[in-house]
């Protein structure tokens, strides 16, 4: 029995009703729920483990009043002090733990919250392989080639919103693109509505974004879609007064301000 | 107007704060300035109101310039919206640039009700700008793909 399997079958016996962990998957791990002591030697932890997890704990379904426990990866425990800076999280029902990253499979329990925005003060977030790429090659380009790469790339979209469900931060009960009094993007897929679906997408994550990469693994037509939202965190960070992969400590980016915000472009 | 016909006009569309812009421009008026013709007016109660989903139907819609224009900061008639507004902007630049959207035609300002010359001076200033960028039919291409194909059926 290893620590993992240990800690899930106390935590099971001590009340817990489910544990959102891995499971061992076709492709490396997926999503496990974990109802019972018996299920908990099924649980994984490794660096297949990818799927963000916080999407989970923000389904009404899931999080009733029985208390539930996640298996966080560094990812998911990014997503869920950015939830829980939103008050999105109600804290007493919900308990967190990761796997150390120093290789012996010890398991940490979080005490709450602060314990949680302490343990990722001094975890850098990376820049993902696939976006430094797509960070060079679009740095060589000009204006009207970047327009006709996105439009390209956006021109594939299904309109699965794939991207939308994976993410762990877009939960609002209503989509702005469900919103058809006035319609404001087409629904079906189109070379403009997809483009406009993007755009409000990575607008509403400015500053939110957590850059866990769930978007870009869920597109099942693989458009690189995480890159934007990405590079805004990375680009705005100073501007905005945030470090990538934290929460913000005072209200998001775009709902608050400062009086000296850049305006060099206002004339 | 003795203009030749095949010679572009731009069509610019403007989106004004109520408190501040809108009363401006309505001095330029009352002052009897002379300015351009091309621009259409929407008014808003506040530069916070103002989605940068408009900005985009405008140019889908076939707009070849924007005006984003509000109060001064400290001057918004709501306290903060104007704050709030300039952030969404600086984001809204950002990843326009990053897309590949010709952000040179979308002119942001601050125009306060006592500044109707500057208001004309804006509109002359932005019509002459896109004049030299001519339409913006790359985006309007994109827009209207789907319309164009059911044509050709």
């Amino acid at each position: 029995m290893n620590k993992l399997e240990e800690k899930a079958v106390s935590l099971l016996q001590s009340g817990v009703k489910l544990i959102l962990g891995y499971e061992k998957g076709d492709k490396g791990a997926r999503p496990f729920f974990c109802h019972t002591p018996e299920d908990a030697s099924k649980l994984i932890y490794d660096e297949h483990a990818t799927t963000n997890l916080a999407t989970y704990i923000l389904k009404p379904e899931l999080m009733g009043h029985d208390k539930v426990a996640v298996c966080a990866t560094l990812r998911t425990l990014r997503a869920i002090a950015q939830l829980a800076s939103e008050n999105q999280i109600k804290g007493e029902n919900l308990i967190v733990f990761t796997i150390t990253e120093e290789g012996n499979g010890d398991v940490k329990e979080f005490s709450g919250i602060d314990e949680i925005n302490s343990y990722l003060t001094d975890k850098e977030l990376e820049v993902a392989q696939l976006y430094k790429e797509l960070d060079e090659k679009l740095s060589g380009m000009s204006r009207e080639e970047k327009w006709s790469f996105w439009v390209n790339e956006f021109s594939r979209c299904i309109k699965c919103y794939a991207c939308r469900a994976a993410c762990p931060l877009c939960y609002c009960t209503r989509c702005i693109t469900d919103v058809n009094r006035p319609q404001w993007i087409d629904p079906w897929p189109s070379p403009m509505g997809n483009m406009e679906w993007q755009i409000n997408r990575v607008m509403h994550m400015v500053g939110r974004c957590i850059g866990c990469g769930a978007c870009t693994k869920a597109c099942p037509v693989g458009i690189p879609i995480g890159y934007l939202s990405r590079k805004m965190l990375n680009d705005l960070s100073e501007e905005f007064g945030y470090i990538p992969g934290q929460a913000m400590k005072d209200g998001n980016s775009l709902s608050t301000f400062k009086p000296e915000d850049k305006e060099n472009f206002i004339h | 107007m003795d203009n030749n016909e095949s010679e572009f006009e731009p069509k610019i569309v403007a989106f004004v704060c109520n408190w501040c812009t809108y009363a401006g421009a309505d001095l330029t008026g009352t002052s009897r300035i002379k300015y351009a013709t091309n621009v259409k007016i929407v008014r808003f109660p506040c530069t916070g109101r103002i989605d940068f989903m408009l900005l985009l139907k405008a140019f889908a819609n076939g707009a070849d310039g924007i005006i984003v224009s509000g109060c001064h900061p400290n001057d918004c008639h709501y306290t903060s919206g104007n704050f709030h507004a300039r952030r969404r902007w600086i984001a809204f630049r950002h990843l326009l640039e990053i897309i590949g959207v010709d952000v040179r035609r979308i002119r942001f300002s601050w125009v306060s009700a006592a500044e109707g010359a500057k208001w004309g001076d804006l509109v002359n200033e932005t019509v002459a700008n896109i004049r030299e960028l001519g339409p913006y039919t790359e985006y309007t291409k994109v827009a209207q793909y789907v319309e164009k194909e059911d044509n050709n059926e």
